[in-house]
This record gives structure tokens, C-alpha cells and sequence, in this order.
């Protein structure tokens, strides 16, 4: 039966959310035009009729999900019947309907806080939430005004979707499964790192509105108080989220590393700089009332590229040159219209008040803490325009294309280099200031004490850089450079942690972040500038005879089963392994029976865990058939070793998908992908029968081979024989270069017919099978076909010292939350 | 002039070259003969060429040739111009190369052959979502 009824409940509920924000936004604006009590009454209870059919909309629709109602074309393209409820999680918000809607829901939180806790700010902080909220709803409204499509709906039915034959012959057809959640997000981060993103996104709202609010009612300095915890919660969130969407591509994609310059990942990256030039604005403000404009400008800009972000991401202009954008859903004008409007009434906004706010003409002296933050959030602000505007390569083809003019750019041929190069820079940047700003806003200084004080900090940076420097062998300028001054910035920030810890450690939120933020540049310096391919070979070859330049080749080919030399390791490649859902490790595919039903499978023999049984002859299990694991042993020259299970998906999406596997150390990762796998079906060659006698010895494909011995068997692959059956089971040895190998054909008498089981092993690329058994010599005729044998590409990459950029985040997330909690007792306290 | 239109103009400065530097830098679209004058005017700039792998009447792929090692490929590539060209790839053969529809190269000219330091693939996708299995 087709469930049409929640559909059509969750419709509903998302016309009814649409409408009363739109009811919200204009009650709010009345009452803050009018001051008047009665609108902002109506206004607050259209808000929270909203707050309630939204909430309804997300049960709704985890509703449909959780329960596998495929009938829905959402539930159908995102999820299945076989993903545990977490991944239902996932699949809720892996379309653009379900991300949007969860940036709804974050929106109606924040705003029910900031109706409870700001009062004074209620009507125009609330009608801009209220306005931001009837925009994002109206993107999930799924109405068609005269061939005008306002948004997509995540409640739309398969069929009305979808043009298949089966539904003009049965209208009430529900698909068996669905097609099920991309695999590539079938990971824990992909749980909890779009919750967090979205959250930071929304809480970029807080402080906008907060500034717009400013502009409007003329509070031109006041909203900065209440703005300044929201900002630093907002940085902080949406850092985290955008750390663990790194953290994620580190350890599923196969680009080498977690932060790759995609287009994606800089349209979030942009606002989160802003964002922090923006607090370090209002800092500025909060300590001598300087830089309101800036703060104003960087605020506001903050919430812009975040709608900008979403037009990037969303509208499909990025076409090809992203790896991971949302798919069109034909919304782009409405996209564009929203940023054109926030653009426009911020503009306005700013251009109308301009001049009531204050601007103070105070001698600039580099004596003040002040100016050194200044000029940091100026580095943030350039760091962040020298990203943007590279990435809105397509946006400025497409508007040029759009007036008339024929344009080819595209966007850098090596992303990673073009970004890094001025990047580091800012980096340098940064970091010196950090060092610097800490210590003037701690400690006012008179013009001749500052060498001395600067002194020690920079001796023992010095000393340490250049300790550093001589171990790990660094030439390259800009990377001393960002060294030294990273060093700089933990020492000085340091001592100034130091000292406020006697004093009043709830103080040390800068100090405590801009160590983090250091520690994180010197372990980006370090697992990025200085990751090594350590599966080069300095082949000597090169590209053709046309092209006599020698090239070095960045992957190996391993054989299984055939050692090869590798940097300061021994690879061996042991041949290809399942997962299996529920218990630890990989295991053969041949130790099982495979069923119709794709998913599942049943346990040829029992499987020890030490003396354990952990699964038992005959049980039935899951496991994803789209994964394979290549096992790669590392043996080091001190014999120590360890395993590597890189992992290829065949992706019905996305084609073939590699993920790497990860050694991690305390000092380095040896993070290892698959570049290429050879073809699972294998091509055998013609059947090569040969007579053989019992013990004698014999070559298989050059391999010396000897039949032990012959015995009967009662069941073949678990099921017991019929009565009358005979089966025999030969046992064949080859001798392999490292390791003798057991072949088992089998060769089963039914019916007077025989039946044969051929037995094949990958490593050798053999297959036999009993042709015929002639037991008054003791010999059998050997079926033998032979093939090629099974082998890897595999690229392997050093990343050194990687821990130092997780171990910054988490000092940098700790000292955003000191500072956080700090500041927001400072509102309370009027 | 004050300071804080000095802090300004170097700001504005620094915004400038940012802007030039990146127009510099950013890679082009263009067809082999485009990038053949490119390269014999001196300018090794990488750059992106849009095309088709060579197919034979039947639709089979020819041209395609792996090295014995299987670490690096060369193809015959076809621009939109219906320029052949010998492409270089220093890296295994993508596995989906061959089922590509639509190939981009990133690289540049190297004597006469074309070096591609990157590939992308546009391919069709293995299961339309307008069919759904019964």
C-alpha cells in the first residue's frame, strides 16, 4: 500500500512552516517599525507555530525513511532496506531537500534561544531569522507556480518522479529497496559532521542578525556585546565541522590528503576566516571601542558567503570542476534571488547608517595590542579573498557568458600548488601575529621595554627552529619561515598561558586557541609540504622514445604473493579480503557460500577467534559485496610488520571508488591506496588435460605439483550428500616460491553422471579439476587452466608528524569554548 | 596622509596583485592546435583540453596502449576541433578511462607529445535512475 498520507502530512507541515515565517517576518517588522506590543505577540506565536511544523517536517521525514517507505522518491534515492539507523541519519540529510531541512532545524533552535535570552533585540533579530527561514523553507516548498518550480520537495512520490513502465501498469507499485545510500558516506564522521557543519552555518545567522538589528534600530555599537559569544560559538562549530569533513576525506577519498582546495571546501572555508577576522574586529571594539565598520563589514560578509557557499555548492555552477557538489535540482534562480536580496539589504542597510557609526581617530601605534589584531584580521581577510575569488572562476565564466563575451578560464591545473604558494604566506603571517597580539594585549608596554621583553620568546623560538630545522632536513624558505614563526606563536602564546593561569585561567581562551591554531600550521606544514611518495621508483625509464625525458613513476605493481622492496619495507600483496558485518577482521571470500540475495552469506567451516568461535559452520551473515580489501603486509628490515587493507568500492554511482588505509605512529602516517586492481573475472586459458599417478611429481604452469592422496567426503560445501552419491576429494600440493599451496577439486558420482568441482587458487592463477579418476592405475586425468595472476597497483604516501594538526584542532576547539563561555557571561552581566 | 590611508592602500595593493596573479595563473580551456602554438611561442602554461578518446568505427577503443609495467598509458585523443592527439599519462590507466564519454587533460606540450599531469573523466553513469529493477 502506498503510504500517501504521511506525504501529504509532511507537505503540510512544510506549507504551514513557510507561511507562518513569512507571518513571523512581517509581524516582527511591524513591531519593531511600531513599536508595538500586540505585533510582536502575534509575531512570536507565528514563530513558534513555525518552530512546531518544522519539527514536524523532520519527523515526517525520518518517519518515511526509518520505516523504508520507498514509494517516496527521497527514501528511494538515499536510502535502503539494509542501512542500520544511523546511516538513516545520513541518508535524512544526504539530499539537498534533507541538508536544507537540517539547516532549518538548527535555524528554529537558535531562534527559539534567541527569543528566550534577548528580549531587548527580540523584533529585528527575529524578523531577520524569520526572513532567512521563509527562504530556506520555500527551497523544500515543492510548488509549481505557471511552469515557475519553487523549490523541491522531499516528500514526492516514486512515481510521480520517475517515468516507468511499471507504474502505468500498476499506479501503486513500491520499489523492493532502494537504491540505497552512496557507500563513500556510509562512515561514522558522515554521521555527525554534517550536523555540526550545518549548526556552524546556522550560527553565523546570530551575529548577522545581530549587526543588521544594529543597523536598524540604531544601536550601532551595542549589538556587538551579545554578538561576540554567538560569533565565537558559530567559529568554533563551524571549524569543527569543516575539520572533520578533512578528517573524513583523509580517511575514505584517495587525493592524498584532507584538505585538497576543491571548490566545496573553500566555499566554507571563506566564511569561517571572515568569521574570525569578525571577532577579532569586535574584539577590538570591546577593548577601545575602535574598528565598529570593520566589524560591521566582516560580519556581515561572514553570513554572505555563507549564501554564497550554498549558491556554489547548490546551483550547479560548479560543474565539473568540483568532485563533490550537490546535484541541480533546477533551483539555481531561486538560489541567486536570495543572495542578491541578503546582498542588497545589507548594502543598503550599511550605505543608509554609515555615518552614525562611530569611527574613533586615535593615534595607530604598533605599541597597542589592537593594532597588531587589526592587521591579523586583515591578513584573515586577504587569505580568505585570495581563495574566493579563484574559486568563483565559473561564476565569472558564466556571467560573462551570460553578456556576450566568450571566455576559456579555467581553474588552476594544480589546485593544491596554486593555493599553498600564497597561502603559507598568510600563514606566516598569522602565526607571527598571534605571538605578537597575545603578548601587547596582556601587558601595555613602554617603547624601550619591548626588545627586552620580545627577547626570550624569540631566543628560544629561535633555538628550537633551528633544532627542528637541523633533524628534519627542511631547505625550503617559506617552510622555515612558517617553522620559526609557528614556533613563535607556541612559545609566546605559552607564556602568556602561563601567566594567566595563576591569575585567571577562564581568561585564556586567546592564548589557548592561537596555540592550537599554530600546532595546526606546523602539522599542515609537515604532513603536507613534506609528505613523501614513498612507492617512487626512479625507474630511469621514460615516457616513449618520442619523449626521451625519464620520468619516475609514483605507483608499484605487486603480485600476489611476490615480495617487492619498497622504501625501508618489504611489501608483499596476500590477495583479496571481505568484510563481514557484526565481527572484526577480513576474511577470504571462498571461506563462504554465496546466496541469491546479494548481502548475504553463509559460513563455509567455523571461524576461530584464538579458541573462540565466533562464527559457526553454516551461520548465515551480511556483509557489503561492493567492498573489496586488497590485504598488503609491511615488513620492515627488523622483521617487525604490519597489515594495510586499502579498499576498492565498485560504486554503482560513482564508478570505482579507492579509500585508503591508514599505519598510523605517533610521528608519522603511512597512509596506502590501490590505483588500480586487476579484473576480478579472470580470463582462463583452454583446459590442458594431463594424466597423473598418485605421488608422482608434475608442473603446473611451472610449479612443481605432487597428488597426495584422495578422500571420500560425505558433503560438498556443507550440504550432505543423497543416498547413492560417491564423492571424492583430491589433494593436490604445488610448491610455490615461499609457500607450499593446497589445491581440493572434486569429483562427485550421482545418477551414474559425474559431477565436477573444480578447486582454484587466486595466488597462483590456477585452476584444477578431476576430469576422471582411473583407480586400477592410482592416476587421475588433471583438468589445468591457468590465468593471470592477481596483482595491485598501489601508490604509499609518508605523512609526518599529522598528529600535530588533529592534536591543534582539539587545542584550538577547547580554546574556542573558554572563550565562548567567557564572553557570554559577560552579557549577563549587562 | 594619515596612516590609515597608507594601511589602506597597501591593503588594496596586496588585493590587486592577488587578483593578477591569480588571472596569471589560472589554467584555460583550449584545443590541441591552440596549445601547439602556445608551446612553440615558449609558453609551458598547463592547460585544459576538452575531447574523446579515438574510436574505431564500432566504437572500440584504439590507440590505447599500457606500458608493460602497467604504471603509465598513453591514448589518441580527439578535441572538438577533430584534432588527433598522443597523450602522455604518467600514472596507471584510470579504470574508467575506456568507458569515458567525455575526457579532459590537464598538462601541457612536451616536444611534440602531450603530457598530461591530471585526467577527468565524465562517464555515464552504470545505473540510470530512471529504471528501476523489478
Amino acid at each position: 500500500m502506498v503510504h500517501t498520507l504521511a506525504g501529504n502530512i509532511g507537505h503540510l507541515f512544510v506549507i504551514i512552516s513557510f507561511v507562518t515565517a513569512i507571518a513571523a517576518a512581517f509581524s516582527y517588522f511591524k513591531a519593531e517599525q511600531l513599536k508595538s506590543v500586540d505585533w510582536k505577540h502575534t509575531a512570536r506565536i507565528s514563530f513558534y507555530i513555525h518552530i512546531i511544523s518544522v519539527l514536524g517536517v523532520v519527523a515526517v521525514l525520518y518517519h518515511i525513511i526509518y520505516h523504508n517507505y520507498f514509494e517516496y522518491h527521497y527514501v528511494w534515492s538515499h536510502s535502503s532496506r539494509y542501512l542500520p539507523f544511523y546511516y538513516k541519519l545520513s541518508a535524512f540529510w544526504e539530499g539537498q531537500e534533507g541538508s536544507f531541512l537540517l539547516w532549518i532545524f538548527w535555524h528554529v533552535i537558535l531562534g527559539l534561544v534567541m527569543i528566550r535570552t534577548f528580549k531587548k533585540w527580540e523584533s529585528p533579530v527575529m524578523f531577520i531569522f524569520s526572513l532567512v527561514q521563509a527562504f530556506l523553507v520555500s527551497m523544500i516548498l515543492g510548488v509549481v507556480i505557471i511552469n515557475l518550480k519553487i523549490g523541491s520537495s522531499p516528500f514526492l512520490l516514486t512515481r510521480d518522479v520517475i517515468n516507468a513502465p511499471v507504474f502505468d501498469i500498476n499506479p501503486d507499485f513500491i520499489p523492493e529497496n532502494g537504491s540505497g545510500l552512496n557507500p563513500l558516506l556510509q562512515n561514522y564522521w558522515m554521521v555527525i559532521h554534517p550536523p555540526t557543519l550545518f549548526l556552524g552555518f546556522a550560527a553565523t545567522i546570530v551575529p548577522f542578525s545581530f549587526a543588521i538589528s544594529g543597523l536598524w534600530s540604531n544601536r550601532v555599537t551595542e549589538w556587538i556585546k551579545p554578538a561576540v559569544p554567538w560569533a565565537l560559538f558559530g567559529a568554533a562549530t563551524l571549524g569543527l565541522g569543516i575539520l572533520m569533513g578533512a578528517y573524513w576525506a583523509y580517511e575514505t577519498l584517495n587525493f592524498g590528503g584532507y584538505w585538497n582546495w576543491d571548490p566545496v571546501e573553500n566555499a566554507i572555508f571563506v566564511p569561517w576566516l571572515v568569521l574570525i577576522g569578525g571577532i577579532h574586529t569586535m574584539l577590538i571594539y570591546k577593548r577601545n571601542g575602535a574598528a565598529v565598520k570593520t566589524s560591521f563589514i566582516l560580519v556581515i560578509a561572514t553570513f554572505l558567503l555563507v549564501v554564497y557557499s550554498t549558491f556554489l555548492t547548490r546551483s550547479g555552477i560548479l560543474g565539473d570542476s568540483s568532485v563533490h557538489s550537490f546535484t541541480d535540482l533546477g533551483l539555481s534562480g531561486q538560489l541567486l534571488l536570495y543572495l542578491l536580496v541578503f546582498v542588497l539589504l545589507s548594502i543598503y542597510l550599511l550605505i543608509k547608517k554609515w555615518d552614525n557609526i562611530p569611527s574613533t581617530e586615535k593615534e595607530i601605534t604598533s605599541y597597542n595590542s589592537e593594532f597588531w589584531i587589526f592587521i591579523g584580521a586583515t591578513v584573515l581577510s586577504l587569505s580568505a579573498f585570495q581563495v574566493i575569488l579563484p574559486t568563483s572562476i565559473p561564476v565569472f565564466n558564466s556571467i560573462l557568458n551570460n553578456i556576450g563575451i566568450e571566455t576559456s578560464m579555467a581553474p588552476p591545473a594544480d589546485q593544491v600548488m596554486f593555493y599553498t604558494r600564497f597561502q603559507i604566506w598568510f600563514g606566516i603571517g598569522i602565526a607571527v601575529l598571534t605571538g605578537i597580539g597575545q603578548f601587547f594585549w596582556w601587558k601595555k608596554l613602554e617603547k624601550g621595554k619591548v626588545y627586552q621583553e620580545f627577547a626570550l620568546p624569540i631566543v628560544i623560538s629561535l633555538i628550537i627552529s633551528t633544532l627542528v630545522m637541523a633533524l628534519s632536513g627542511l631547505r625550503d624558505l617559506s617552510f622555515l619561515l612558517l617553522l620559526s614563526s609557528g614556533i613563535f606563536a607556541i612559545v609566546s602564546n605559552s607564556r602568556t598561558l602561563l601567566k594567566l593561569s595563576s591569575k585567571n585561567i577562564k581568561l585564556s581562551g586567546g592564548a589557548v586557541s592561537h596555540i592550537g591554531v599554530a600546532l595546526m600550521l606546523i602539522g599542515i606544514l609537515y604532513s603536507s609540504g613534506l609528505s613523501k611518495v614513498i612507492s617512487l621508483n626512479r625507474s630511469g625509464m621514460s615516457y616513449s622514445s618520442d619523449l626521451p625525458e625519464e620520468v619516475n613513476k609514483e605507483n608499484i605493481l605487486l603480485f600476489q604473493d611476490q615480495p617487492v622492496e619498497m622504501d625501508k619495507y618489504k611489501l608483499t600483496y596476500n590477495g583479496r579480503r571481505i568484510k563481514i558485518d557484526g565481527i572484526g577482521g577480513f576474511y577470504k571470500k571462498d571461506q563462504f557460500n554465496l546466496l541469491n540475495n546479494k548481502y548475504y552469506l553463509t559460513a563455509k567451516e567455523d571461524i576461530l577467534k584464538g579458541d573462540l568461535i565466533t562464527v559457526s559452520k553454516g551461520d548465515t551473515l551480511k556483509y557489503n559485496p561492493e567492498n573489496t580489501y586488497y590485504e598488503v603486509i609491511y615488513t620492515k628490515e627488523n622483521g617487525s610488520s604490519f597489515l594495510l587493507y586499502p579498499r576498492l568500492q565498485e560504486n554503482p554511482d560513482m564508478g570505482n571508488v579507492v579509500s585508503p588505509s591508514i599505519k598510523r605512529s605517533a610521528l608519522r602516517d603511512i597512509y596506502t591506496h590501490v590505483t588500480v586492481v586487476a579484473n576480478e573475472e579472470k580470463e582462463w586459458s583452454e583446459t590442458e588435460e594431463q594424466e597423473v599417478q598418485l605421488g608422482e611429481n608434475f608442473f603446473v604452469n611451472d610449479f612443481v605439483s605432487t597428488v597426495e592422496g584422495f578422500k571420500r567426503i560425505d558433503e560438498v560445501d556443507g550440504i550432505p550428500l543423497e543416498e547413492g552419491d560417491v564423492a571424492v576429494k583430491a589433494q593436490i600440493k604445488i610448491q610455490g616460491k615461499t609457500q607450499d599451496y593446497f589445491l581440493e577439486p572434486i569429483y562427485l558420482i550421482r545418477d551414474n553422471f559425474a559431477a565436477r568441482i573444480p578447486d582454484e587458487n587466486e595466488a597462483l592463477g590456477i585452476r584444477l579439476t578431476v576430469l576422471q579418476i582411473i583407480p586400477d592405475k592410482d592416476a587421475l586425468v588433471l583438468g589445468i587452466n591457468t590465468t593471470q595472476k592477481d596483482y595491485i597497483i598501489l601508490k604509499a604516501i609518508e605523512k609526518p608528524f599529522i598528529n600535530l594538526l588533529w592534536i591543534g584542532t582539539l587545542i584550538l576547539m577547547i580554546g574556542f569554548s573558554i572563550a565562548t563561555v567567557r564572553r557570554a557571561k559577560e552579557i549577563k552581566k549587562g | 596622509m594619515k596612516k590609515t590611508h597608507i594601511f589602506g592602500i597597501i591593503i588594496i595593493a596586496i588585493a590587486v596583485m592577488i587578483i593578477i596573479i591569480t588571472a596569471g595563473d589560472a589554467s584555460t580551456y583550449v584545443t590541441f592546435s591552440e596549445a601547439m602554438k602556445m608551446a612553440a611561442e615558449g609558453n609551458n602554461k598547463k592547460i585544459h583540453v576538452v575531447g574523446q578518446l579515438k574510436k574505431d568505427g564500432e566504437g572500440n577503443v584504439v590507440g590505447l596502449e599500457v606500458t608493460e609495467d602497467k604504471l603509465s598509458v598513453s591514448f589518441m585523443m580527439i578535441d572538438n576541433e577533430n584534432i588527433e592527439q598522443k597523450i602522455y599519462y604518467n600514472e596507471p590507466m584510470p579504470p574508467d578511462l575506456q568507458r569515458s564519454e567525455q575526457v579532459v587533460v590537464i598538462g601541457s606540450f612536451r616536444e611534440d607529445v602531450f603530457v598530461a599531469d591530471k585526467i577527468l573523466l565524465k562517464c555515464p553513469s552504470k545505473y540510470e535512475e530512471e529504471e528501476i529493477k523489478l
